[in-house]
């Protein structure tokens, strides 16, 4: 052994000027590589920033929506009908009281957003004492009309290539030099639920949803997940089935999460008769699919707990139950939160188990509970994503961003706690 | 202190999965089925919560096979109310319906066409479905009697009428109705024009599909995912591709993309109503009978889909991109939903 060492040692060994050479070689084989982490990292944070980029530049348009201003006369008739769909037509057609061809008022009536009369059917419902009244309110535009106002339809394309036609335009421009048309920040995308008009399409009802199901993920995984690694770790003794277990622990955190939604359809909906498309189920479903990341990363905590203090703990006179509940979870905790909030914001963004417990699907109302029907902010995406309108490819970026804006912020929180409460022994 | 708040919590969650029950009713409609449909149904859906006192129905996108089975398994509050469908319903499912003591109204709602396009700034094409057999099928007759694999490389090797572009065509995967529906409207018309393959058709059914619904592997066809919004967006990228996807996203993107001119039609609203265009196939959607009076909403719903507002010539739902039935059919079919109709097969 020794004697090799030395044979390499001699052999390796040459005059000042080889040894020198040979230095030179080594440092800079540990530049390079340096060189190549560089690279590395930098091409990850260039991908990542193209991407984030090309997201924000293509969603920012959905944070703004264009509104055009309407003169509304409500006539105490119409208001008790409530047809104020029929008396948004009407001040639109006397913006231009020269169209007079059906076709034509439809399309003039197609500016503004089909939904325009419910907005002023809010405004009146809010101050009755603009029935009798004429007054001026501002409305959304169509979807097209808001493309086109952004800037987003060329508007020297041959007329049969856009989908805004010639004479709209014109509409829109003389629109523009009454000042009737003005372009503000979208806060209704943050207000309200889906909608098949994308001028009116928000994202609210999306993230109740998102919220509910991460409720019941956290309410059965969490605490499942903890308990079932603090008796791994502290008090089940190692045999073979421990070791079953724990393989299949593993092995499950690696299984397709559509998987689970196969297993969610088959247990909850066909066995146990739970309601479709709810919150309750897509939070159960996902809660199994969290629960492995939460064991594994709270049996980590636990590990990373020196055996010092459970002995000094068992010393004093701590039971056994005192020394887990007393010290060695609190001490873990940080651990622990860290691994749920990772879990929780991978529940977040899953959408494959989902499609099966019918919780990709159109819904309007923004959810009251976890027995509501809902869908989820991934899914709102790929709901969008699909749709034909124009303005909806806008619309997927915003939701994505807004998604991204919800990871990073659990994400930053999970960073913190670790920051804040990790201790050193 | 900190294990009994655990348990508590896991408590209030078993109660909770408990509480819910096995039977629960509803006052919510609950659609699922067809992609394609479903920005009409949606767009009803929507109209409908706004405009009456019931709550917005629930319209699930699963696919027109995934909603017939959800539809089909059975009469209760757990199983669907209605389901959409790209296709008309198959004797097997109809019969698996029955089977579940399913009585099932069918209403159709309109045309659908599936278009062949290219970027704006790419050649013109005008195809003929044999051209389009010829470009994309896996194996072609060779002239004597036998197959062999599609040798042709370009356009112009399919005619020498058309562009000397490489075969390039982005379209849907297996998964999807508007490959089926491409499939069998476009792929068999242009197999059938080869005399051979009329004979075999004639003498083994099964044989013909193979050969006809049969799309070449090896490159020139280039399954794109189901989201059309995609495949435009890689038709833009590139100008010498063709892409098949529905007729609204062109509609919507005219500025961006064309349409191919099949059998002399380009792909117009007009058209594809008129029944000149080759490429188009029906919208349905599908009622369970079982269920009205016990979801509330269900008869209201479908009148509301089949009123004239809906998906009349001046309706919302075209302006959706749904190409209406001609008149006469739509009368028929308005009062056929209106009554509930049983289907008979």
């Amino acid at each position: 052994m020794t004697d090799t060492s030395s044979n390499t040692a001699v052999s390796t060994q040459g005059t000042w000027g080889e040894m020198s050479e040979r230095t030179r070689l080594r440092y800079a084989a540990e530049r390079r590589f340096r060189l190549y982490g560089l690279a590395a990292i930098g091409a990850a944070v260039l991908i990542l920033a193209t991407l984030v980029t090309s997201i924000g530049i293509t969603g920012l348009p959905a944070f703004f929506q264009t509104y055009i201003k309407l003169d509304v006369t409500v006539d105490a008739a119409s208001a008790e009908k409530g047809s104020y769909r029929g008396l948004m037509f009407k001040s639109v057609y006397a913006l231009y009281p020269e169209v007079t061809d059906r076709r034509e008022k439809k399309k003039l009536r197609g500016i503004v957003s089909s939904g325009a009369g419910r907005e002023i059917k809010a405004a009146v419902l809010d101050d009755p004492s603009l029935i009798g009244t004429t007054f001026s309110i501002w409305v959304r535009s169509s979807d097209d009309v808001d493309i086109f106002v952004k800037g987003q339809m060329d508007r020297n394309l041959p007329e049969a290539d856009r989908r805004v036609k010639d004479n709209e335009v014109a509409w829109i421009d003389g629109l523009e030099e009454q000042g009737r048309v003005e372009t503000r920040f979208n806060f209704s995308f943050f207000s309200s639920g889906d909608s098949r008009e994308p001028e009116q399409a928000g994202i609210w009802g999306a993230v109740v949803g998102s919220f509910f199901t991460l409720c019941v993920t956290l309410a059965v995984s969490f605490p499942l997940g903890v308990l079932a690694a603090v008796y791994l770790e502290e008090f089940a003794p190692q045999n073979r089935w421990t070791d079953l277990i724990e393989v299949n622990i593993n092995n499950l955190a690696a299984v397709p999460s559509i998987v689970f939604g196969l297993l969610g359809l088959a247990m909850f909906l066909n066995f146990f008769g739970m309601p479709r498309s709810a919150p309750l189920v897509g939070g159960m479903v996902l809660a199994l699919m969290t629960l492995p990341t939460i064991i594994i990363a709270t049996r980590a905590a636990l590990k990373a707990v020196p055996p010092s203090i459970r002995e000094a703990a068992l010393g004093v006179g701590a039971s056994e139950l005192q020394v887990v509940t007393h010290h060695v979870v609190p001490l873990a905790m940080p651990g622990i939160l860290t691994g749920t909030i990772i879990g929780m914001a991978q529940a977040l963004g899953e959408s494959a188990p989902l499609l099966m417990i019918g919780m990709v699907a159109f819904i309007v109302d923004v959810p009251q509970g976890i027995f509501d029907p809902s869908t989820v902010l991934p899914v709102q995406i790929y709901i969008w994503a699909d749709s034909p309108e124009r303005a909806f490819v806008a619309k997927t970026s915003a939701a994505i961003l807004v998604l991204l804006t919800f990871l990073v912020f659990m994400n930053a929180v999970a960073v913190m706690l670790r920051k804040r409460f990790e201790r050193r022994w | 202190m900190k294990l009994k708040t655990l348990a508590l919590a896991a408590s209030v969650a078993v109660a909770s999965i408990s509480m819910v029950g096995v039977a629960h009713a509803r006052d919510q409609i609950q659609i699922v089925g067809s992609s394609t449909v479903f920005p009409f149904s949606t767009k009803v859906a929507e109209e409908f919560g706004h405009s009456t006192s019931f709550k917005t129905p629930v319209v699930e996108s699963t696919g027109s096979g995934g909603g017939m089975k959800l539809f089909c398994s059975g009469v209760g509050m757990e199983h669907p109310d209605i389901t959409n469908a790209s296709r008309r319903i198959k004797s097997k499912e109809f019969k698996k319906c029955t089977e579940n003591g399913i009585t099932i109204t069918e209403v159709k709602v309109g045309y659908d066409g599936i278009v062949l396009g290219n970027a704006k700034s790419g050649a013109e094409f005008f195809l003929t479905t044999k051209d389009i057999f010829l470009a994309l099928a896996k194996e072609i007759p060779d002239g004597k009697g036998g197959l062999i694999a599609n040798p042709n490389k370009t356009w112009a090797d399919v005619n020498k009428d058309l562009p000397t572009t490489k075969i390039e065509v982005l379209g849907p995967p297996p998964t999807s109705g508007t490959r089926d529906a491409f499939v069998e409207l476009a792929m068999e018309k242009g197999a059938k024009k080869f005399p051979e393959l009329k004979a075999l058709r004639k003498a083994d059914k099964k044989a013909f599909k193979a050969i006809a619904h049969s799309i070449r592997e090896d490159g020139a066809f280039i399954e794109a995912g189901e989201n059309d919004n995609l495949i435009v967006q890689k038709l833009v990228a590139n100008p010498d591709a063709l892409g098949i996807f529905g007729f609204s996203f062109l509609d919507q993107n005219a500025d961006k993309i064309k349409g191919a001119i099949v059998e002399g039609n380009m792909p117009s609203f007009e058209r594809i109503a008129n029944g000149d265009y080759p490429i188009s196939r029906s919208l349905f959607f599908y009622v369970k009978k079982e269920h009205v009076g016990k979801v509330p909403g269900i008869e209201e719903f479908v009148a509301a889909f089949t009123n004239e507002d809906a998906w009349g010539t001046d309706g919302y739902l075209v302006d959706k991109g749904l190409i209406p039935l001609p008149d006469a059919e739509r009368a028929s079919m308005a009062e056929q939903a209106k009554t509930l109709a049983p289907l008979a097969m």
